[in-house]
């Protein structure tokens, strides 16, 4: 049944581009980059039970470290992809091992104030990232000679990577490992008290989880040919978080339908009225106090009890 | 010479009023393990409507005292309708204050507007002072003045008085103190409010030397939040040393390495983290 819907989904993403007008396969180019953002971010979110507030530093930095490195130091793409991949990384590395000092709350204010260091250097350090200007001019890569300009092959593109992104993702969530991080998540002195290092199981989630948004924000350089401060803020971390959490966090869909769910409303919304960030926070508070638990849960709870009606005699 | 006394001035002025911030939310998330990121939102909005109360009533110190009011209010019902339904819900919380705070700052936004709005010095504090032929700043000089005096006052509020026994007692131990019968509830909301009502008249009091502008709030809140994980959750002393602490590597970081002020900004942070995760003062790890 889960297997026929992935498949069924997969299907209906292949042939999109066929039927859609370029504005929606632009659109749903969007979204595939927000959800392997917000399905990283659920790797700790979800499955770690570590709210992070500042996961734009993994999508900022890998799209300013592969602008730069084109722009300054006029590499190719096949140089700039892996070498920002691993520069993030090894950032996240640092990051991971200041910020889980913490656990709950402190790791959340360490993740947030971490991001904003990224967020003030990428403002102030006129020298290096064109401050509010942003890195301008940029490329999209063409692998394998296929050129990615137009609307459709970069459709393709992004489905290849995102389709990659979200098995692996599966797989290391599934996988002992993904037990072992969701038994550190539930009870933490139980799973050390057995021998797991709790602290390491975490540091390594960390830095996959930044390693897949390092990923969404090589996508993201790509697709917008264009980075800027913004890209850091804590409405850029905040977006990630609510698609986790209106979507439902620690499920592999959640993410996927959140990320959705925010960039049509965005991409709506903004065409509308200018209130994009007053519609954000609304949002959240509505999520928080209504559906707690996210909406595919919140659905999956509610048409539960709507066949539990319906089979019940009367 | 005068240059780095201007300087030593400002990075006190800056400590000061990152004192009237980062004290209330020290408080707030010591007493109630709660992250208020509205805490930049409430600066921020506190020093706009010091900007309306200023059109009428032309006097800095009456606008920052209905600034506070307006902002204790304001918190105190935040605390009470939206908070208080979520208690237990920590992550719950925090995601509420951070919508929140972006719907006030698109609220101020759309009141008044993109363009830095400057709030005037008071006249009569707008000439320097000359101690041996340096000019001093003499309203930066009343904003250390104001953040010490508010120090002592929360001092003597937090050590001599029974409310501040209270709530020392919920901070270190909140179940004991609920046993003991302290209304924990109440101080809840009083200690919100009194965050809530440093953090707006902090804005206003500030205006002077920041202005208001979009995205003051995002400026601010980082650098509270590294003044209490510097100084130590729930500890006024490590607020007040650390407020003067990032004052002093703000101003100075930003007057030497202007391009990686923010860096240096959260190395002595990342230092005590690493070697003291529960801040130079604070008693409960963050």
């Amino acid at each position: 049944m889960k297997k026929a819907g992935w498949v069924v989904l997969a299907a209906a993403l292949a042939v999109f581009p066929l039927v859609g007008g370029e504005y929606y396969i632009n659109l749903t180019s969007q979204i595939f980059i927000a959800a392997i953002f917000a399905a990283s971010l659920n790797l700790l979110v979800g499955y770690g039970g570590l709210p992070s507030l500042g996961h734009a530093s993994w999508l900022g930095l890998a799209a300013y470290l592969s602008a730069w490195m084109s722009l300054k130091l006029g590499l190719g793409h096949w140089a700039t992809a892996p070498m920002a991949l691993l520069g993030t990384t090894l950032v996240a590395c640092a990051f991971g091992w200041i910020s889980l000092r913490a656990t709950g709350l402190g790791f959340l204010m360490l993740t947030l104030a971490l991001s904003q260091v990224l967020w003030g250097t990428a403002y102030r350090w006129v020298s290096v990232t064109d401050g509010d200007n942003g890195l301008r001019g940029l490329t999209r890569p063409a692998p394998f000679g296929i050129n990615l300009d137009d609307a459709g092959s970069f459709y393709y593109f992004a489905l290849a990577i995102t389709a990659l992104a979200i098995w692996l993702m599966a797989v290391f969530v599934s996988s002992p490992f993904g037990a072992a991080l969701r038994g550190t998540r539930d009870q933490a002195r139980r799973m050390s008290a057995l021998g797991h290092d709790v602290w390491l199981i975490r540091w390594i989630t960390f830095v996959y989880s930044a390693f897949w948004g390092a990923v969404s924000g090589l996508l993201f350089v790509y697709y917008n040919k264009y980075i800027h401060p913004a890209s850091f803020s804590i409405t850029a971390s905040a977006e990630g978080l609510l698609a986790v959490i209106a979507g439902g966090s620690a499920t592999l869909a959640g993410p996927i339908v959140g990320a959705a769910i925010v960039m049509i409303l965005k991409n709506y919304v903004s065409a509308y009225i200018e209130r994009w960030n007053m519609l954000l926070g609304f949002v959240f508070v509505f999520i928080v106090i209504f559906v707690p638990e996210g909406v595919v849960p919140g659905l999956r709870r509610l048409f539960g009890q709507a066949m539990r009606a319906w089979r019940r005699p009367r | 010479m005068q240059y780095w006394i201007i300087q030593t001035l400002n990075s006190l002025a800056l400590g000061g009023l990152l004192f009237l911030l980062a004290a209330g939310f020290s408080l707030i998330f010591g007493l109630m393990r709660i992250a208020n990121l509205t805490h930049g939102s409430l600066y921020m909005l506190g020093a706009y409507i010091g900007i309306s109360v200023l059109k009428y009533v032309p006097n800095l110190w009456l606008a920052a005292l209905i600034g506070g009011l307006v902002m204790a209010v304001l918190g105190g019902l935040v605390e009470r309708l939206i908070l208080r339904p979520l208690s237990g819900n920590a992550l719950g919380q925090v995601l509420v204050t951070l919508g929140i705070s972006f719907i006030v700052a698109d609220l101020c936004l759309m009141v008044w507007g993109g363009d830095p709005i400057p709030i005037p010095t008071p006249p009569a504090l707008q000439q320097p002072i000359f101690v041996g032929g340096v000019a001093f700043p003499t309203y930066r000089l009343v904003v250390v003045v104001i953040a010490v005096v508010t120090a002592l006052a929360l001092y003597l509020l937090m050590d001599r008085t029974r409310i501040g026994a209270m709530i020392r007692a919920g901070v270190d131990d909140m179940q004991m103190a609920r046993a003991v019968g302290i209304p924990v509830s109440w101080l809840f909301t009083a200690v919100f409010c009194l965050g809530a009502g440093l953090a707006g008249a902090g804005g206003i009091i500030g205006g002077p030397i920041m202005s208001a502008y979009p995205g003051l709030d995002a400026d601010m809140l980082p650098l509270a939040l590294i003044v209490v994980m510097l100084g130590g959750v729930g500890s006024l002393l490590g607020a007040f040393v650390g407020s003067f602490l990032i004052g002093a590597i703000y101003t100075f970081g930003t007057a030497l390495l202007p391009d990686l002020a923010y860096v240096i900004l959260f190395l002595p942070m990342i230092v005590v983290i690493a070697f003291r995760p529960t801040g130079l003062f604070g008693r409960q790890s963050v």
